[in-house]
């Protein structure tokens, strides 16, 4: 990107020229653009401000949708469901990708075979992975109770018992780290080799080099997984939809301000509670990106960029 | 790759007995992940051959007896499955098509012509990713609805034919990795745009429209909120929708048949990862490092 293609300059026909292909060949997102995105970030936001059953206009409402929001115990349920599941789900999953990409990048025989089955549930499609695990997380005859059993231990109830619920969906999340894998893996073996010689030579322990040199090395990769890892993780639906048959239960448990968004809108027909809820979810969004940005810019290196 | 030789100097006694145990701690550690990876499709597979009555029975049976293939013909009869993946196709197809042509237009203008202001532009394009789906999907619902394509596979595939700034973003970057040199005599000559985009650059960035069309085949088949929200008649489901379905009306007594289903719906998935695995993993690599 150098600096001076992107400072305005129509003095020559060239340039004008230019202007007008470059705008043709991107017509189709500016279009996408408007209709698909400004135009509907815009509207939710005016209903957001409304009272909206479907089937008659909206008509204004203020605040009230918002200040209700924070008088509803379930939606107060749901901010605290998704929380609880994105700060569980996201550090553990950083975790095990980083861990699992370490492993693989230790001179390993068979890499693409590991590589394959650690990837392949991350494209498994995620009603087929929530029906298996429904099945396995069964707490009479369920697999994860039988395996746990191997190990002196009683499993809970899972799906059954709000106390476990989100923990089986956090669980559940880790299955699907593959995507994470390999792109961790792909960055470790960005990470130049001369350094981690150069401090072998110079007596640093294994612990060392991955605190000192690796860990700072993959630092860009990591904060983009965490990020995309965030937003995901508050849009957690699929998963919760298939395996509680779109309830949220048991008692609320594991309902997602996903989940209520859409129990607002299409059970309940309120679009503009729902679009209200909808943008507290995006302002957490982004409330977290930016603090994640902020925090992360002390620790994260940029190499030579 | 030069993890292994994690020992000291300063301790060269014990350096041989260390390499071996990291050695044997790796592949042990290995070995366990790949258990819990496989486990469940293993399980998946499993159930979908067992008897009705094998199915609660603790502790549970990895080998089915007899194996029950025909499982996979009532998944056919029962859930209507035929139906579902034939809809799934109807609307992957054209939606791969669409990311690809779309997405691949897009990037080049953004990549390759130097107009004023692109890099504003394009720095717009990377703020809408974060924009999640959730904030828009009231108001498309209600333009769908106005527009009378409730119901209709239009809401899933029409806007895929309008870009998506994740793709956009891949392959301009793979576009602008291109030299100049390759389109400078081109443009020279007073090549079109058009012209050098058809015949320089698309036989050229093949490898990375395969990406896009790969991930667009994934979103798509397994996309289930998309269905959900558009579509209301059961014979138009498509297989995530359908499965879910399925699981939710027949239940518990018939999961072997439904996990039959299952299979099927993530075969096609299988079957692409084996045959473009490289395209695959370098894809995502791509999406990981340029972020």
């Amino acid at each position: 990107m150098s600096a001076q293609t992107s400072t305005f300059r129509f003095s020559s026909p060239r340039d004008r020229r230019r202007l007008i292909s470059g705008l043709l060949f991107i017509s189709p997102w500016i279009l996408g653009f408007l209709v698909f995105r400004v135009y509907p970030f815009l509207a939710s936001l005016y209903y957001s401000f409304t009272f909206y059953p479907v089937l008659r206009s909206p008509r204004w409402l203020g605040l009230d949708n918002y200040i209700n929001l924070f008088d509803d115990p379930r939606f107060l349920t749901s901010l605290w469901n998704s929380s609880y599941y994105a700060l569980g789900a996201v550090p553990l999953g950083t975790l095990f990708g980083i861990l699992l990409a370490m492993l693989l990048n230790m001179r390993v025989r068979g890499l693409s075979t590991f590589r394959t089955i650690f990837f392949l549930p991350s494209i498994t499609p995620t009603v087929a992975a929530a029906i298996v695990w429904l099945w396995m997380f069964n707490p009479r005859s369920g697999v994860v109770n039988y395996l746990l059993s191997f190990a002196g231990i009683q499993g809970p109830a899972w799906l059954g018992d709000p106390q476990w619920a989100k923990a089986a969906l956090i669980l559940m999340s880790v299955w699907s780290v593959g995507n994470a894998v390999v792109i961790y893996l792909a960055a470790l073996q960005d990470v130049p080799r001369e350094l981690l010689e150069a401090s072998s030579l110079d007596g640093a322990s294994a612990l060392r080099k991955i605190w000192h040199i690796t860990l700072p090395m993959i630092s860009p990769v990591i904060l983009f997984n965490v990020i995309v890892g965030l937003i995901a993780a508050f849009q957690l639906f699929t998963q919760v939809h298939v395996m509680t048959d779109g309830r949220g239960s048991p008692a609320d448990s594991t309902l997602m301000m996903s989940i209520y968004l859409y129990q607002s809108a299409f059970e309940f027909f309120k679009m503009g509670y729902a679009s209200a809820l909808a943008w507290i979810l995006f302002l957490i969004i982004v409330i977290f990106t930016m603090v994640l940005f902020r925090v992360s810019g002390r620790y994260v290196y940029y190499g030579g960029r | 790759m030069t993890t292994s030789a994690s020992t000291p100097p300063s301790a060269p006694r014990a350096a041989g007995h260390l390499r071996w145990s990291v050695g044997i701690g790796k592949y042990l550690a290995l070995a366990l992940f790949s258990l819990f990876f496989l486990i469940p499709l293993v399980w998946m597979i499993s159930t979908s051959l067992k008897n009705a009555e094998e199915l609660p029975l603790y502790p549970p049976i990895w080998i089915p007896d007899p194996i029950r293939w025909d499982n996979y013909v009532t998944a056919f009869r029962e859930g209507s499955l035929g139906g579902y993946l034939w809809n799934t196709v109807v609307v992957t197809v054209p939606s791969v098509i669409g990311a690809v042509l779309s997405n691949a237009v897009i990037a080049y203008g953004f990549a390759r012509i130097q107009w004023p202001g692109r890099d504003y532009v394009f720095a717009v394009v990377l703020a809408t990713m974060i924009l999640p789906d959730f904030v828009t999907f009231i108001p498309l619902y209600l333009i769908f609805r106005d527009l009378g394509w409730l119901n209709t596979y239009a809401p899933l595939i029409l806007p895929i034919f309008l870009g998506s700034p994740f793709f956009i973003f891949l392959l301009r970057q793979f576009l602008m990795g291109l030299p100049a040199e390759l389109t400078d005599a081109a443009h020279v000559d007073g090549a079109s745009e058009i012209l050098i985009f058809l015949r320089i650059i698309i036989p050229l960035a093949t490898p990375a429209l395969a990406v896009v069309a790969l991930f667009q085949f994934i979103g798509s088949w397994n996309d289930y909120f998309g269905p959900l929200i558009y579509l209301s008649d059961n014979e138009k489901y498509t297989i995530s929708l359908g499965i879910a379905n399925m699981e939710s009306a027949y239940g518990f007594s018939n999961f072997a048949w439904i996990m039959a289903a299952t299979c099927i719906s993530i075969l096609p998935i299988i079957l692409l990862f084996f045959f473009a695995q490289r395209t695959f993993i370098e894809g995502i690599a791509l999406t990981g490092l340029k972020g």
